[in-house]
């Protein structure tokens, strides 16, 4: 396998975008991507594009050539991933394997979604038939916050994770959009709102829950021999990657207070990086609810099991704390676009190893240069783990 | 051209309504024992896999070779949530209680848990889950309280 690195990202501003189309969202996000790599269209080979809701919440059914037409990528190899939350991150993994097998030297990945175009009541029912539609949906009715709900009871019967503990992630996200110009909601907010704001799937309160986001984000990849080539000046190497998936049927797993997925991906990524997971510098995390994030604290290995909500008490997944997390406001508050959030997590990690957080107050300190992002589609139907290092 | 909920110009796009019909084929008997008060689970012959819900095909061990049993109903409760954000083919419904309960069999079930007072759920309860028919005819089953 070859080496590949990220030679350049850009990222739209989150939030309601009804002023554009897929296309022009995405492109949104790939002209300063190919601008920071230096680069132009036509060097690009192959073309991964994640989104999921083609043809259900947005209009068009075949988004990825509609997308790499208005880029001017025709003629590039071109794939379309869906692997729901988690498509952006099926698109970079795709884009990274063509680079590695050493079939292309330069890809794109392009996560875009359009999820604001459908009223908010049919969008909970396209998300709740995510799931398993015959067996938890049809005569069940349940929801994402649901899903995620019930494992936050179970996570709360087995540790004693409390309420309060969950809005903690709420108001520590909202801390860090607020400081984000392209965060979707930038509203700083209390513990006492988190707490008193509407039951949406209890425990899961709107507080609690990720908003429903357009938006689109794009990362550069390249061979050794291309970085050179285009003389990049500060790569960022993916140097672990790992993907898993779950059962569909939320009633298979072995038990409800962690996802299997994250921990087998998150294992292979640390393994093919060499590294532990106290190496990481700072993490963006799957946060769709805040229940997600005490998770995969415990599932990534940045905490023993049970010990995620001491995490967040303690300050320590803030900027200065033990591992950084969510930096960017995380799911819950820069937004969660579905496909393209994993490429957005990439976005982000990549411009903070290069030190470059657009807002200085965000830049998180580095001492091994290593950032890792965990992105889950479904609630560990998906999961891809991916570890960068400058 | 209309004026999106933000003021800006939109275009329709053009309706399409499905309602595909699902194959049950392969799981008759369960839709038809939920008729008779019956909540059915496959089993494989080759490996002895206990499938719910019910699989015509062992992922297991890939035998089709099943047979079919009763599961005996009592449960323990391992995750729950009440859903009040519903969604809109379920807008008519008043909020409702999804839980995962642990059948005796070993095979979990997702559905409604119905029959007690929010302040009695808790997780590690007691369940039994029962079949019935909905009065417009739809084949269902609840959690609910034990006899």
């Amino acid at each position: 396998m070859r080496k590949v690195a990220i030679i350049g990202a850009g990222c739209s501003k989150f939030g309601e975008r009804n002023d554009v189309t897929v296309a022009e969202l995405a492109f949104e996000a790939f002209k300063p991507a190919v601008e920071d790599a230096g680069i132009t269209p036509k060097d690009i080979e192959f073309v991964s594009v994640g989104t999921a809701g083609a043809g259900a919440w947005y209009e068009e059914n075949l988004p990825a050539v509609i997308i790499s037409e208005y880029c001017g990528l025709s003629g590039a190899g071109l794939i379309r991933c869906e692997a729901a939350c988690a498509s952006g991150s099926a698109a970079f993994a795709s884009a990274y394997w063509a680079i590695a097998s050493g079939q292309v030297d330069v890809a794109v990945a392009i996560g875009v979604e359009k999820m604001r175009q459908i009223d908010t009541l049919t969008m909970v029912e396209f998300i709740g038939r995510s799931g398993y539609y015959l067996w938890e949906f049809h005569n069940f009715g349940l929801t994402f916050p649901g899903y995620y709900a019930m494992h936050a009871t179970a996570h709360m019967a087995k540790y004693g994770t409390t309420e309060e503990d969950l809005a903690l992630v709420a108001v520590k996200n909202h801390k860090y959009a607020s400081m984000n110009p392209i965060a979707h909601l930038r509203n700083r907010i209390t513990v006492e709102e988190a707490l008193s704001s509407p039951v949406i799937a209890w425990p899961l309160k709107l507080y609690d829950c990720c908003p429903i986001t357009d938006g689109a984000a794009t990362v550069i990849l390249a061979s050794e021999e291309a970085v050179k080539k285009f003389k990049v000046e500060d790569p960022v190497w993916v140097i672990g990657l790992g993907s898993a998936c779950g059962t569909a049927n939320l009633s298979k797993r072995k038990d409800f207070v962690g996802l299997e997925s994250t921990v087998i991906a998150a294992q292979q990524a640390y393994k093919m990086a060499g590294i532990t997971p106290n190496m990481v510098d700072v993490a963006c995390v799957h946060d769709c609810f805040t229940i997600a994030e005490i998770m995969a604290y415990e599932d990534l290995g940045f905490c023993k099991k049970g010990e995620g909500p001491k995490l967040i008490r303690e300050g320590q997944t803030e900027i200065g704390g033990k591992i950084p997390v969510n930096i960017d406001g995380g799911l819950k508050a820069k937004g969660h676009p579905i496909g393209a959030t994993g490429i957005a997590m990439l976005y982000e990690l990549t411009k903070q190893l290069r030190g470059e957080a657009v807002e200085r107050s965000r830049q998180v300190p580095l001492k091994n240069y290593i950032a890792l992002a965990h992105n889950v589609g479904g609630t560990g139907h998906y999961c891809y783990v991916t570890i960068l290092k400058r | 051209m209309s004026l999106s909920p933000t003021m800006l110009p939109t275009l329709k796009a053009r309706e399409v309504k499905v309602a595909p019909e699902i194959p049950i084929s392969k799981t008759l008997p369960f839709w038809e024992g939920l008729k008779q008060g019956k909540v059915m689970a496959t089993k494989c012959k080759k490996c002895g896999k206990i499938y719910f819900p019910p699989a015509a095909d062992c992922g297991s061990c890939l035998s089709s070779d099943m047979d079919w049993l009763e599961l005996s109903g009592e449960a323990e409760i391992e995750a729950f949530t009440h859903i009040v954000v519903r969604p809109q083919t379920f807008m008519n419904e008043r909020p409702y209680t999804v839980a995962i309960g642990r059948l005796e069999e070993g095979v979990r079930v997702v559905a409604w848990l119905t029959g007690f007072r929010k302040s009695e759920i808790k997780v590690g309860m007691k369940a039994k889950l029962k079949a019935f028919v909905t009065p417009d005819g739809n084949p269902m089953y609840v959690f609910t309280r034990p006899d």
